[in-house]
């Protein structure tokens, strides 16, 4: 008998059919790239995929994969993916964020979805900017940000989401740049294979909004150092990063919830059990 | 007849990786395409979707002077020096209200990228095959410089205001 033929995917075989309408020149472009490309690298199959995201411009990205997605309600994608990923251990589950979804009305999920550590992948597309709803300041917004909708600026410190996931128990953290796509494609990649939760924040401009933020390919940098296990000298690190240093930030050794056990051990017959009388 | 002379794998390699080159600027020329039908700039969609053909022409153009029915097994997507491959135009280069001169300005660079990558292998220390086939790939790169530098002169320079729009979607200006 013959064996069976597998056949490597190519990145474009994640690509669904629709075609995204995103803004001409968006980073959530090169984005989509990196995610289908690391697919790829991994010798994943869009069959054993998910992509679950909330609400945005980056959450439109399950629609354009071939993968399972799930499209769910503003702020909530991490819970959905975290009983996904408890209920079905063997599926590779992403999750697709931007900094309003992620960092504000899902930032509380945020913090239990690191402090939980399930086998997930975080990925937020972060431009400092409401883009979808026509440009309102977000959490990461810098506080001198002038526009119509805020004039003279917010005047509120901006939300550091690195810090923040470190804090709350990330087992992986990394920033990557949309002006990069393959450096994207690599650090995802990395993000996924990585045991626990894994935070990537990829700079991807916002070019209707914030259209300075071209600039930022040039502004990026790779990491001066390596990455580390040490949480204590990822903190230092992370607090006094300027925000552009580019690579994996922190990889932390922690178990990751044992999902797979923790359901084996709650079969259906030993719940009935508990409550019969 | 006499039998072709099986290639070396340094020069089987080279070649993929011209063929990946070509590859990945028609997906991208294809990808712009699309994005700017999405937003009704059909002039330039059209352009790009020539530029798309044009560079799968040059693929097809290396699977058959290799003899390869089918697409050979690619390099890693990460492998380049540069964050993508050398003729491949960056996502950020477009804008909603671009013309047809930015397009060839976008094209004009990517083979200039793709040139100074051939010429780069052509002066290095690479076997002689491999060095002859990046000599004339340079040269067939130069000779696309001229010919999109002469689309330029044929093609209205935008002026100053050209990303100006009577009826912006941000309310923050």
């Amino acid at each position: 008998m013959n064996a069976p033929l597998t056949v490597q995917l190519q990145a474009k075989d994640f690509k669904s059919d629709y075609k995204p309408v995103w803004c001409p020149g968006c980073g959530d472009y090169s984005v989509l790239s990196a995610i289908t490309k690391a697919l790829a690298m991994l010798n994943l199959r869009p069959e054993n995929v998910a992509v679950v995201s909330g609400i945005g411009c980056s959450s439109r990205i399950p629609a354009y994969t071939t993968c399972y997605g799930f499209h769910g309600v503003h702020g909530r994608s991490l819970p959905a993916a975290t009983g996904l990923k408890v209920a079905r251990p063997d599926l590779t589950v992403l999750v697709a964020s931007g900094d309003g979804d992620g960092y504000s009305i899902g930032g509380n999920h945020f913090l239990h979805a690191c402090r939980r550590n399930v086998d997930l992948t975080y990925i937020v597309m972060d431009n400092h900017v409401y883009g979808m709803t026509k440009g309102q300041p977000s959490p990461t917004t810098e506080p001198d940000w002038c526009s119509k909708l805020a004039p003279g600026g917010t005047g509120v410190r901006e939300f550091h989401p690195l810090v923040i996931a470190l804090a709350s128990g990330a087992n992986f953290i990394a920033r990557a740049s949309s002006g990069d796509p393959n450096g994207c494609a690599d650090l995802i990649a990395q993000a996924v294979r990585h045991p626990g939760f894994s935070f990537v924040e990829i700079l991807s401009p916002c070019v209707t909004f914030r259209p300075e933020q071209r600039g930022w390919k040039d502004q990026v940098h790779p990491a001066p150092v390596a990455p580390t296990d040490d949480p204590a000298r990822a903190a230092r690190r992370l607090m006094t990063d300027d925000g552009f240093n580019i690579g994996v930030l922190y990889k932390g050794t922690r178990a990751p919830f044992a999902g797979a056990a923790a359901a084996a051990a709650h079969a259906v017959d030993d719940l009935e059990k508990a409550f019969q009388l | 007849m006499k039998a072709k002379p099986r290639p070396s794998p340094q020069y089987a390699d080279f070649m993929a990786r011209a063929y990946a080159i070509e590859l990945e600027a028609t997906e991208r020329y294809a990808q712009f395409a699309e994005q700017l039908e999405t937003h009704n700039n059909h002039e330039v969609a059209q352009l790009f979707r020539k530029l798309a053909h044009i560079e799968s022409l040059h693929a097809r153009r290396i699977l058959d002077e290799m003899q390869w029915p089918t697409m050979p097994a690619m390099p890693p997507a990460y492998a380049w020096e540069t964050p993508e491959a050398p003729e491949t135009a960056p996502f950020d280069a477009l804008h909603y209200l671009m013309q047809p001169y930015h397009a060839l300005e976008i094209a004009l660079r990517c083979e200039r990228e793709a040139q100074k990558y051939y010429e780069n292998i052509a002066a290095s220390r690479a076997p002689k095959q491999v060095r002859d086939a990046a000599r004339e790939m340079a040269a067939d790169e130069a000779g696309h410089v001229s010919l999109i530098e002469e689309w330029m002169k044929r093609v209205p320079k935008p002026g100053p205001g050209w990303d100006e729009d009577p009826d912006p979607p941000r309310l923050n200006d």
